[in-house]
């Protein structure tokens, strides 16, 4: 299997403050990866630089063939990288059909956006989406409205219509009921299919319903890599995190 | 160009720097530290001019005997009035509009309207001017330079410029006062839970940036004649003062200050005053696009 | 907290106030033909030529202000110095005009003649010898029509998405508007000889030809005047329908989003910015020709915030209420000064203070709470 995300090197300050420091990361191709570890270990920053938020100080994040350091936010999504934050950020005044219609990746230009007509091909895909994530009875209801798990799977259901190669998604549970938990961890499953995700977790017992490969991250650096099993038996592991 | 003449020119820079300090600390305070947009602030500095002005007429009437005094209590008497409405402002009508800056903007502005005619229907539409106490008529020649002369209303207020911002400087770092206000800006759920009257640290705070830019007022009154505009005109350039600064950042806006009227009195050397005026907002401007936070920013997490 | 957090946070802090209505225009689908039977049958059958012809000046502010609904309800930028681009306007079609007097009329002619130079007389007060390089294309109906179409929309995008690109938003693109509206008016006052300074331009005595004093020709202007508003007015209210109306609201609310859904946000802003620009040029260029006058009254900060208080009256997401903003404060403003003109300024400064205080949406808000139309029920 061939690698679709090389970060090397990787370290970021802030006035002295190394919240990434020296980090090699991998990820294969239609990959799952668990990344946790204690609050401040820098899951959210490495996601922030993957994607172009954060500038890192110095290393290298390769995606495929392009170095995403030198890219900014829109050209990396736009080169198939996509986000979803650990607050849900959906567009709360806009309908769940048209959160999911502006996230829709053709027309990202001015005059085409001007000029847009919803085809049927696009009104297929958002059905279909809004399926996915289980909110095709709430297509008209404004994504303000959505229960905090709802939205979610909104921003999940956002990255589906982009049909990016990597997801990056920092905490997608949180919030969510024991249930909807099951539903979410049957969705990545299903999603994962055809792409990579990194997923950002606090919720081991959910981790543990997802995960093939984990990363243990702390205090900006790798800590252990492997199965579920594996890193659960790893000392250093149990020492910062686990056992605590 | 003579050393004299470029003294002098440094001095004339100095003189506007007084002001613009004065002016963009107090806006420092509550833009940088509180985020409220007051476009009522140079309003505030009229204010405080025209309190120094009443203060002349009524030591000129009823107390001429101590008539060279009065410039003193005309100061403490232009931060006790804009001190006063400083804080009646927040509680009346800041307070309202924290976390919606642009209606603050728009708010505050009308105050600022309604302030100038106010100031008309008080003290008429025309410039007054306050008479130079005897103390601070004249000019200083230093020996070593007898060409020069130095106003000595102006070193004057170019001390108590200095003093103010040392004050504010200890105020606010070194007080117990100032360690509040710099909690509840900082985290304000955190302040209130730690048992810190927020609400009234917003309004002192408020106050006091409003009452810097009284004693703003006072200095003017040294430089120039005060008018129901005069604060209008004042108060862009303490925008870009503050923001030149880096809003964050008190000694930025020291220095930013300093560097924005010894700018301003060198081009005057080589082109009408407000033209200028013109030339160096534009220059900050241009300045700004490369450093966007200001001069004097740290590299934060976002 | 650091300086870009504060930037950010006020940005989206501000358009949430604002938000939390439908997209589209609130007063409904009858708001357009209400408006144009108002202003082309209703109004001009009850007014006299010269109360039409205030309205019609009213009306140019309407322009600015439909764009001001635009940027700041819908986009949550709040520009505090359209004054500029109204400006540009204003004076580009003051120059043309001025260039026309000065070659045609005739007491024009016996001016030049007396002077020995057809220099525009504000030039031969100030003892200029030759007409400035830049007022010579202004000679021409076809160059000066593009340039004020063009000019302030090219300025406008370029300072937006240079600004937008740096991060630079919220208040602090404020205060740089601020900041330029005030240069541009202590340049053109400064610049007495080839500006008109502190006069500015006026005295024009015909438009194409045409006498401005001919019998009915303000009535013409007016209605014209008033076709191009409604023009204007349905290309706002296209565009915020459009997806890319979506879009601007999105990057108001969310900005971040915007961009990890993979849109050049600061392109969609400097758009939007850009169009409002050009609204405000209109307006400026039409005012020139209805009032007769370029004036540096008519760019600096003042005037600039006051074209944001007529969008606010309106109600900021309400584009046709933007028009109603400007005819009712402009109709104010008239009333105070032909009555009691110290009070002016304690009306003005008291609006603002209550339209943001109680009234955030203005009058587009009280027609929808009339209408029983709450918030979150709007068409899909």
């Amino acid at each position: 299997m061939s690698l679709i995300l090389q970060v090397e090197d990787l370290t970021v300050s802030f006035d002295g403050f190394k919240a990434v420091d020296g980090l090699n990361f991998y990820v294969d191709e239609n990959e799952l990866r668990c990344v946790i570890g204690p609050n401040g270990a820098g899951k959210t920053t490495l996601l922030d630089m993957i994607c172009g938020k954060t500038k890192p100080t110095t290393g290298t994040i390769k995606f495929k063939m392009l170095e995403l350091t030198s890219m900014i936010e829109y050209q990396i999504t736009r080169a198939g990288v996509g986000r979803k934050f650990q607050n849900p950020s959906t567009y709360e005044d806009l309908t769940v059909l048209e959160n999911l219609d502006i996230s829709y990746p053709k027309k990202r230009n001015v005059l085409g956006s001007l000029f847009f007509k919803r085809t049927k091909e696009i009104q297929d895909k958002i059905d279909q989406v809004a399926e996915q994530i289980f909110l095709k009875d709430q297509l008209y209801t404004k994504a303000g409205l959505l229960s905090h798990g709802q939205k979610q799977w909104l921003e999940v259901g956002m990255l589906l219509m982009q049909d990016p190669e990597l997801m990056l998604l920092d905490e997608p549970v949180a919030g969510m009921s024991p249930r909807e938990r099951e539903q979410t961890a049957e969705l990545l499953n299903r999603i994962s299919a055809g792409r990579s995700l990194v997923v950002i977790e606090h919720d081991m017992a959910f981790v543990r319903l997802i995960a093939r490969k984990v990363t243990v991250l702390h205090q900006g650096k790798l800590l252990a890599e492997g199965t579920m099993d594996e890193v659960q038996c790893d000392e250093r592991v149990i020492e910062v995190y686990l056992g605590h | 160009m003579t050393p004299e003449i470029f003294a002098m020119q440094a001095f004339n820079g100095l003189s506007l720097f007084t002001i613009l300090v004065l002016m963009a600390l107090g806006l420092a305070i509550v833009f940088g530290l509180m985020g409220v947009i007051n476009m009522a602030h140079g309003e505030l500095m009229a204010m405080g001019a025209y309190t120094t002005y009443a203060t002349s007429l009524f030591f000129e009437k009823h107390m001429p005997a101590l008539f060279d005094v009065y410039f003193l209590f005309g100061i403490v008497l232009a931060f006790a009035v804009t001190f006063a409405f400083g804080y009646a402002m927040e509680r009346g009508l800041i307070r309202f509009l924290y976390k919606r800056p642009f209606d603050t903007m728009l708010a505050t502005w009308g105050l600022s309207l309604v302030l100038q005619q106010v100031f008309r229907h008080g003290f008429g539409p025309k410039e007054v001017g306050v008479p130079t106490v005897s103390w601070l008529r004249g000019a200083w020649t230093p020996s070593f330079m007898p060409g020069a002369s130095f106003s000595q209303s102006r070193i004057f207020i170019i001390c108590l410029a200095l003093l103010v911002s040392f004050c504010v400087y200890l105020l606010l770092f070194k007080t117990r006062w100032g360690l509040r206000i710099r909690a509840v800006t900082q985290n304000r759920a955190m302040s209130g839970a730690a048992g810190i009257n927020t609400e009234r640290v917003d309004a002192l705070t408020f106050a006091l940036g409003c009452g810097l830019a009284g004693i703003a007022g006072s200095s003017f009154t040294m430089l120039a004649s005060t008018g129901p505009v005069t604060g209008q005109l004042y108060v862009v350039d303490t925008f870009i003062v503050v923001v030149f600064g880096g809003v964050e950042s008190l000694l930025g806006t020291f220095l930013s200050a300093f560097i924005i009227g010894e700018l301003q009195s060198t081009f005057e050397f080589l082109m009408t005053g407000s033209m200028a005026k013109a030339s160096i907002l534009l220059l900050v401007i241009v300045a700004l696009y490369f450093r966007p936070n200001g001069l004097f920013a740290s590299k934060v997490r976002r | 907290m650091g300086n870009g957090t504060i930037a950010a946070g006020t940005a989206s802090n501000g358009a949430a106030g604002a938000g939390k209505r439908s997209l589209g225009d609130r007063i409904g689908v009858l708001g357009v033909p209400i408006l144009a039977v108002l202003l082309l049958v209703v109004l001009p059958l009850a007014l006299s030529e010269f109360r039409l012809s205030l309205l019609a000046k009213y009306l140019c502010f309407a322009f600015p202000a439909i764009g001001i609904v635009l940027i700041w309800g819908y986009g949550g930028i709040l520009s505090l110095g359209q004054g500029i681009f109204f400006g540009l306007g204003n004076y580009m079609m003051a120059m043309f005009l001025k260039l026309e007097s000065t070659e045609s009329g005739s007491s024009a002619q016996a001016l030049s003649e007396f002077f020995g130079s057809n220099l525009p007389d504000f030039m031969v007060w100030n003892s200029v010898e030759k007409l400035p390089w830049w007022w010579e294309p202004f000679h021409s109906i076809w160059f000066t029509v593009p340039a004020i179409l063009i000019l302030p929309t090219a300025l406008a995008f370029v300072l937006a998405y240079v600004n937008f690109r740096k991060r630079v938003g919220g208040v602090y693109f404020s205060i740089i508007t601020l900041a330029l509206a005030a240069i541009m008016a202590i340049v053109i006052v400064g610049q007495q000889g080839v500006t008109g300074g502190i006069n500015g331009i006026t005295d024009f005595k015909s438009v194409l030809g045409i006498s401005l004093e001919a019998e009915g020709i303000r009535t013409k202007l007016y209605f014209f005047t008033v076709v191009l508003l409604l023009v204007a007015l349905l290309a706002a209210l296209f565009i915020v329908k459009t997806r890319l109306g979506k879009i601007v609201v999105a990057i108001r609310d969310r900005e971040d989003r915007v961009r990890f859904s993979g849109y050049d946000s600061a392109m969609f802003k400097a758009f939007i910015f850009a169009v409002a620009a050009l609204l405000a040029a209109v307006g400026g260029a039409l005012f020139t020709v209805q009032v007769g006058l370029a004036s540096p009254s008519l760019v600096g900060i003042v005037p600039s915030i006051e074209m944001v208080i007529y969008a606010a009256v309106g109600g900021r997401l309400s584009l046709i209420g933007a028009v109603y903003g400007a005819m009712l404060v402009g109709a104010a403003k008239t009333y105070f000064s032909e009555n009691f003109v110290e009070y002016w300024l304690y009306f003005i400064g008291s609006l603002f203070i209550v339209v943001t205080m109680f009234l955030s949406h203005g009058l587009g808000g009280l027609v929808d709470r009339l209408r029983g139309l709450g918030a979150g029920r709007g068409q899909p």
